[in-house]
């Protein structure tokens, strides 16, 4: 157990990381907030209201560590539809009641809402808040505005808004439309590019600078007015007097009426289900594997709601992008929260004035991307080969949410899973019978592993029992849950329960899933087969020319080459580099058995949602016969110096300067990395080409770039990992 | 504690397809209990039907099986319950019905109200057959409760005479014990403690009751001690079934109230999906 005096030390130690991880946050949570407030129809200040009331708050009162609260993009669907319903100054006060009725569900521990809902049905509906911001926003990207009536309307008008804008005449709205697309273009591209500098700043705050740029180069260089439409500009934004003066009344009002309660009811189920999927994917990049306490989380964010309702502000969610971009940088406590919104207070103060020579069609184009993300073909791609039924909810769910509303096309989502629940089993009686049975049991087999046996059937509609099960278990511990008691287990638990063996792998525990048949069982043998989750596995049958080469390479190394793709990457998670990180998968492997090397291409991807990027690297593992301290070593940079601002250190080593001059190393264990760091190691590495090299307790990771190398540049990694183990293997 | 005895055993007897395999059953374990087995039947006497119990009794009688047989006609639940008072039977067996195409066991509505009503204990058996199927494995409860200490005795005793294996104690903590609830890390580690803590309690709890057994029924029978949180009286019968139990021994419920069969626990949830052979002892 951890002292209080250690913990606050920690905490001042760590403060550094987390003010630069604020401030980058900050510069994504700018623009978005912004794009989130005015695709929302409310004014555009609203949403940076929002993610600083939330920011503060939460990070005070919140229960998760390193997720970060604004404006939600799944909410923007929600409030225009309450905006344009019922108004500005009355949907302020549906925000303050939804805010309210979270506070509540955090108190009836009700905060885990999503999961009572099938989990296609809720990407469905988010797929279809996705449409609705991107057949909102497209227009206006493109310089066409136009109003709708409903979102299919605004996505039909797709192709016409094109053929407008290929006839443009006015010069303003081309230069608006070129904005718009230049900034998708940015949006697209980024994660595409990797590169140390263009990463530090995230690709909104790219399209600020560069519009405003812009904006400056025309007033200052050229002495001409911007050529954009002065209507694609972003509104006047009030400075941080007038925001103060200006806050708007709640309007209660219409607090009788029927549509306040069903926009109430559909802010509530939106925040608490976009916040929940959220907090879940967040908990999975936390450096230190902490586990968040949803409930006080939930409180926090109502509470958050409400304050923010009464100064003007959206409804405070957690968001999953800003999140990981927080953990990215190095984010390790709520402080981070904060600090990202205290740099929102700092940039209204100060630039409030600047904001204003954004392009609308710029910042729109953010939310396009956005929109695109949430309802990408991949999301269905990825739906239809878990199954057609699913298939069928989603687009259930989808459709009559984008012509109903938000509310319906969930009930439509659970409506649809259940029939198509009987349909499979054939029998409602499994259900109706079954469903109030406390299903699960649980008890500590005498080696100490935990067993839980599931009975008559689990889906969504009982998951929870499970659930709570689960929950209750220390994640280090082996669990074997045993379904062959079970008629039928859905695909919501499936995805669940592969959620927690990812959890419970990382935390070092394990759960074994057994008695499982794709179809569900219908034997009552407990010890039937373990079987283990399906695995998509694709052995590419015709080998590219690269492929080709590696075979030959891996000859030439007395090493065996092996095409197929393996999730198997256990031995990774001890290095720092993935500890934010997830991995796909290993391919391309060329190793021995019991060999010390091991070369592999490797898919991984960084960050959530969109500020994910998924990066194919090739990267070389050696085992090293003893234990060595855990250092990273890199090239030393203007990035890296900077670092050593933000509270990461540089270690020197005595005698040479030059090497310390050139390379940036750091560790905890400054007194072992220094022993490890002979005189010849550091000769070697200065006479050798750069790699980024980095090590576990009994490994080392060397890789030069975040992409797949070449076939030259992987006999020259082999060659300099095999010298590299010898002189390691001396010291 | 009082030497446990079945001096008299008692099975309500119909025309049914398994009628040969009931009355086996029966008969065996009067033999094995050196009880006097008493069949019911409910209806009018005849000399067929006689013919026919007696045809099916007539293996055991040369083992030294001693028996009746009752007719009376009547309501069979009034029929059965009344004898059992007037012939002082102590173990009333009674057959389960098998669901159809499923491997599930269920209680006929007249075997329901006779489980609920009956003054002695109750042998609910769901797989009778007409060759002897070993008895290996029996689980009882060990909950906190003045009757458990019987019951599980009664587990021994029986174990004893039909020569099980292992027996298994299984204390069941109810979820509500455990007073704190999983948020994060912390609660977490509280609630841990408090289950390990509760486990301990439990533990020394049924070593207490399994010391008063009598040494001659605990001989070659390994004995495990289990505790499981869930739900009470339900989460004991899927525990049977995961463990593959031959018996399960259970206390009788306190009372039957009209809310205790609406809102289903203890005891019912055992009568609706009967994991296997249940004994609730009286």
């Amino acid at each position: 157990m951890k002292t209080k005096e250690s913990t606050f030390v920690g905490f001042i130690k760590a403060l550094p990381k987390n003010i630069f991880s604020g401030l980058v946050v900050s510069l994504i949570a700018l623009p978005l907030g912004l794009g989130l407030a005015m695709a929302s129809e409310a004014p555009p200040i609203a949403g940076v209201i929002t993610a600083i009331v939330g920011g503060i708050l939460v990070s005070i009162l919140g229960g998760s560590f390193v997720t970060i609260s604004g404006p939600g993009n799944g909410l923007v669907g929600v409030v225009l539809i309450a905006i344009t319903t019922l108004g500005l100054t009355a949907t302020y006060a549906a925000i303050i009641c939804s805010g309210i009725l979270l506070v509540i569900l955090g108190f009836l521990r009700l905060g885990k809402l999503a999961d009572y809902f099938p989990s296609s049905a809720i990407q469905g509906m988010l797929a279809a808040i996705g449409l609705i911001i991107l057949g909102k926003q497209f227009h206006i990207m493109l310089g066409n505005k136009i109003v709708q009536d409903s979102g299919i309307d605004y996505l039909l008008e797709i192709p016409n808004t094109l053929v407008t804008v290929a006839n443009f005449q006015d010069e303003g709205l081309i230069y608006a439309a070129v904005a718009g697309v230049m900034s998708l273009a940015i949006m697209v591209f980024y994660s595409k590019v990797r590169n140390k500098y263009l990463q530090l700043i995230p690709a909104p705050m790219w399209i600020v600078i560069v519009s405003v740029g812009f904006s400056y180069y025309y007033e200052l260089v050229l002495k001409l007015p911007n050529p954009i439409s002065g209507d694609y500009m972003i509104p006047a934004i009030p400075n941080i007097q007038e925001i103060v003066t200006d806050i708007p009344s709640p309007n209660f009002e219409m607090v009788g009426t029927l549509s306040f309660w069903s926009s109430v009811i559909a802010l509530t189920l939106i925040a608490s289900i976009e916040s929940l999927l959220s907090i879940k994917a967040v908990d999975k990049l936390d450096v230190f594997k902490r586990r968040s306490n949803v409930n006080k989380d939930i409180k926090a964010l109502g509470l958050a709601t409400v304050v923010s309702g009464f100064l003007g502000g959206l409804n405070v969610v957690t968001v999953i992008a800003r999140s990981s971009v927080n953990v990215n940088n190095g984010g390790s406590n709520r402080s981070s929260n904060l600090f990202h919104a205290l740099f929102l207070v700092v940039f209204i103060v100060l630039f409030s004035t600047e904001l204003t020579r954004i392009p609308l069609s710029a910042l729109m184009a953010i939310l396009v991307y956005t929109g695109y993300k949430l309802a990408s073909p991949n999301i269905v791609r990825q739906i239809f080969t878990i199954g057609k039924e699913q298939l069928i909810i989603f687009f259930a769910t989808l459709f009559v949410t984008l012509k109903v509303g938000l509310i319906s096309g969930i009930v439509a989502g659970l409506i649809a899973t259940f029939i198509i629940h009987v349909v499979i089993t054939r029998s409602v009686s499994l259900f109706v019978k079954n469903i109030l049975k406390p299903n699960v049991l649980m008890f500590k087999e005498e080696d100490g592993s935990y067993f839980l046996s599931v009975k008559h059937f689990c889906s969504f509609l009982n998951f929870n029992i499970l659930k709570n099960s689960l929950e209750a278990i220390p994640e280090q511990n082996d669990v074997i849950i045993d379904f062959s008691l079970c008629g039928f287990v859905d695909h919501s638990v499936m995805e669940s329960v592969h959620d927690y063996q990812e959890l419970f792998h990382k935390k070092g525990g394990n759960i074994g899933v057994i008695g499982l048949d794709i179809l569900g069982t219908k034997s009552e043998h407990p010890f039937a087969l373990r079987r283990l989750l399906p695995l998509q596995k694709i052995i590419p049958d015709n080998k590219t020319k690269r492929q080709n080469s590696l075979e030959l390479v891996a000859s030439d190394f007395e090493l065996s080459y092996s095409a197929e793709k393996t999730t198997k990457s256990g031995f990774l998670e001890d290095f720092i580099y993935f500890k934010t990180k997830k991995i796909k998968h290993l391919f391309n492997q060329l190793s021995v058995k019991k060999g010390p090397y091991r070369l592999f291409d490797i898919t991984y991807s960084e960050g959530e949602f969109i500020a994910k990027e998924v990066v194919r690297s090739t990267m070389l593992y050696i085992k090293t016969s003893k234990d060595i301290p855990v250092f990273t070593l890199d090239r030393e940079g203007l990035l890296e110096r900077f670092y050593a601002l933000a509270g990461y250190k540089d270690i020197a080593i005595d005698n040479h300067t030059d090497f310390s001059k050139r390379f940036y190393l750091r560790g905890e264990n400054s007194k072992g990395i220094k022993t490890l760091f002979t005189d010849e190691l550091v000769r070697f590495f200065e006479s050798n080409a750069y790699y980024h090299i980095e090590s576990s307790k009994d490994g080392v990771l060397i890789y030069s770039k975040e992409r797949v190398a070449s076939i030259k540049e992987i006999k020259a990694l082999l060659d300099f990992g095999i010298r590299l183990n010898a002189i390691i293997n001396k010291v | 504690m009082s030497a446990i005895a079945y001096k008299t055993i008692g099975i309500g007897v119909t025309f049914s397809p398994n009628l040969e395999a009931n009355i086996n059953e029966a008969a065996r374990l009067a033999l094995f209990f050196e009880a006097k087995l008493v069949l019911i039947h409910v209806g009018e006497p005849s000399d067929k039907k006689s013919n026919t119990f007696l045809s099916f009794l007539n293996p055991f009688e040369s083992e030294g099986l001693e028996f009746e047989v009752i007719f009376q006609s009547g309501d069979p639940v009034d029929v059965i319950l009344t004898s059992t008072v007037e012939k002082n039977i102590d173990l009333l067996i009674i057959g389960a019905l098998k669901k159809e195409n499923f491997l599930k066991y269920y209680l006929g509505s007249i075997a329901r109200k006779i489980t609920r009503k009956a003054n002695c204990s109750v042998l609910l058996l769901i797989n009778p057959s007409k060759e002897r199927a070993p008895c290996n494995h029996i689980v009882v409860n060990g909950l906190k409760d003045p009757k458990t200490e019987e019951t599980v005795t009664t587990a021994f005793f029986v174990g004893h005479k039909l020569g099980a294996k292992k027996i298994t104690v299984v204390e069941e903590v109810d979820q509500d014990e455990v007073s704190v609830k999983v948020d994060d890390d912390k609660s977490l580690r509280r609630s841990t403690i408090v289950k390990e803590r509760l486990r301990l309690r439990e533990e020394t709890r049924v070593k207490k009751i399994l010391k008063t057994i009598p040494a001659d029924y605990t001989e070659d029978i390994v004995i495990k001690s289990q505790p499981i949180f869930g739900k009470r009286g339900y989460s004991i019968g899927h525990y049977a079934q995961v463990a593959r139990a031959d018996l399960l021994v259970m206390n009788a419920p306190a009372k039957m109230t009209f809310w205790d069969r609406l809102f289903p626990h203890d005891i019912e949830h055992i009568l609706t999906e009967l994991p296997t052979d249940v004994l609730i002892v009286q």
